[in-house]
């Protein structure tokens, strides 16, 4: 049953991902996914190395399609074999890297006006006008970091947590169907970390955005969001909701993952959050 | 004319009008990062195509925006080379560049097109303005073909897709991830640069008499050569100050070399001593830093 508030934005259908094929390298990255995300969910996504969590999203992001067989439809349209340029109406995204998500040698206002005409046909109009810069102008000071002051500076010149931060309001400028965060505080410093992270969670909240959250730290993975996924070679093995998730604690979270994996935790040092 | 004069106007008017090379080379290496060296052979393309089209009686203004149009064709196929084959931008240039050399010679008919008996560009503006030919209008025509198209590329710089070119050889990635077909503004800024050299070659076949197979060679050197120079000299901030620092710096650099020409060195010497200069110059940075110890990366291979 979908009703207005529980419409859903994403569907993964037996999705599956093989890479090198044939060869004695070849790695089932995703096995036969089934995933519904609906409107407003805050997905954190958690997993070891090579659970396919990134596969994950850059089969949705349209990076590389899934196997034969597959379907990834997002607001009721099946997207499965849109080239990512195209897929980028309904998909924004903020990297782990933050030379990843904006560019180096454009300004402030230049990587918004890009990001602002998202997936809308790219005319002869100048790119930025006065009514963008006011647009772009509120959308960094709702930041606080400050940045509203320095729309003409290139980009390069931020620190990594202000960059991504920026990639960040580019990612939602436009609203798209879907935000995701592939380990977006992966490389940023504890403190710059936990910034970002705390405006993404406004961001999200504020603009209702549908998201989709990667994370290597179950703590993180914990506290935000509204859905909790796991991941364990290619599959879905703990999906929980909100009410679930509330009582949850860490070891909790590692207990759940073993008995899903069937098999002993053995490196839980990269997912246990360093205290 | 006293010397100094001459020398000046004559690096006016080459500036100028090598200016449209060193924007056309600034536009593959530094704005799509996309090292492209069929510049080489679309300068003699533009050159034999506004010969060839000037000798069977087309008008020399119709003649010139030709070779512009056979500039564009030609940048689009490195493009596509490039985005639909998949051979690195580099060798996609090389390919080009060679392959261009039969083309010319096709278009030509034989290796030299003359051009002393009729009418050019810069003969039907004398006329127009009712004075002789000379220094003075090459100067005059030329910086005004120059204006048009620098006012043009600097309006077009800012557009909405003009900022998606400039973007792609920044991050083509995230480009990509904002929903902009990253092989077309690949093939669009190809095919502008490639369309400005060929403009160079119209210009300077019709200024110089005639339109020679040969008159491309070591074109894309001097074209960084003048970038370098003027990226060093100007420090440009924004889209215009980076436009006309290709200008300032094709200006210095054909001053330099028309000085040391009049030093009495050798024509023939003058590919050798440009590369030299853009050796030294890109060389200096490393240089300096492996003096002081500084942490050096690998080297870029592309």
């Amino acid at each position: 049953m979908s009703t207005i508030e529980n419409q859903s934005i994403l569907q993964l259908r037996d999705v599956t991902k093989i890479f090198a094929r044939g060869t004695v390298d070849e790695v089932k990255a995703l096995d036969s996914v089934n995933l519904d995300v609906y409107d407003q969910d805050f997905v954190t996504i958690i997993g070891s190395n090579g659970a396919g969590k990134s596969t994950l999203l850059n089969i949705i992001a349209g990076v590389f399609p899934p196997e034969r067989g597959g379907k990834v439809i997002i607001n009721g349209d099946d997207v499965t074999n849109l080239e990512e340029y195209r897929r980028a109406a309904y998909v924004g995204r903020v990297w782990q890297e933050p030379e990843v998500g904006t560019a180096r040698k454009l300004s402030l206002e230049e990587n918004l006006s890009l990001a602002l005409l998202r997936a809308r046909p790219r005319g002869l109009r100048i790119a930025i006008n006065k009514k963008r810069r006011q647009l772009f102008c509120e959308a960094l000071a709702r930041l606080g970091l400050g940045l509203e002051d320095r729309l003409d500076t290139p980009a390069g010149t931020l620190s990594g947590g202000q960059r991504q931060a920026l990639a960040l309001v580019m990612a939602t400028i436009s609203r798209p169907a879907i935000l995701l965060l592939d380990e977006h505080i992966a490389t940023l410093d504890p403190k710059t970390a936990q910034t970002v992270l705390q405006l993404s969670d406004i961001i999200v909240k504020r603009e209702k955005m549908t998201t989709i959250m990667v994370t290597h730290n179950m703590e993180i993975a914990l506290r935000y969001g509204d859905r909790l996924i796991m991941m364990h070679e290619g599959r879905i093995v703990v999906d929980m909701g909100e009410a679930d998730k509330k009582t949850l604690t860490v070891s909790d979270l590692v207990t759940a993952f073993e008995r899903a994996a069937g098999e002993q935790f053995k490196d839980d040092t990269i997912l246990l959050s360093p205290r | 004319m006293d010397v100094a004069g001459s020398l000046l106007s004559m690096s006016w008017y080459e500036g100028l009008v090598f200016g449209l090379v060193a924007i056309g080379v600034y536009f593959t290496f530094r704005v799509l990062s996309f090292p492209d060296l069929s510049v080489d052979g679309t300068f003699p393309l533009g050159g034999a195509i506004a010969a060839v089209l000037i000798v069977s009686g087309v008008n020399p203004f119709v003649a010139t925006l030709g070779a512009f149009g056979g500039g564009l064709g030609a940048g689009l196929v490195t493009g596509l080379l490039n985005t639909r084959l998949r051979i690195s931008a580099l060798l996609a240039g090389i390919l080009m560049m060679v392959a261009l050399y039969s083309v010319n010679l096709r278009i030509m008919g034989r290796a030299n097109v003359p051009l002393l008996r009729e009418v050019t560009s810069f003969d039907m503006v004398a006329q127009i303005l009712g004075v002789k030919s000379g220094m003075a209008v090459s100067i005059g025509f030329v910086l005004v073909v120059v204006f048009i198209f620098v006012a043009a590329l600097n309006w077009f710089l800012r557009t909405e897709i003009g900022l998606a070119l400039r973007a792609t050889g920044d991050n083509e990635q995230m480009v990509r991830g904002l929903g902009a077909d990253t092989n077309k503004t690949v093939l669009l800024g190809c095919s502008l640069s490639n369309g400005l050299v060929a403009l160079a070659g119209a210009l300077v076949a019709q200024n110089q008499g005639f339109s020679d197979v040969g008159m491309g060679i070591g074109m894309i050197v001097m074209g960084l050569a003048s970038v370098i120079i003027g990226e060093g000299v100007f420090r440009p901030r924004g889209i215009t100050s980076i436009l006309l620092a290709c200008l300032g710096g094709t200006f210095l650099y054909r001053l330099f070399i028309n000085i040391a020409l009049r030093l009495g060195m050798a024509p023939g010497d003058l590919k050798l001593i440009t590369a030299v200069l853009v050796i030294i110059v890109l060389a200096v940075p490393y240089v300096r830093k492996k003096i002081r110890h500084e942490w050096l990366p690998p080297a870029v291979r592309w």
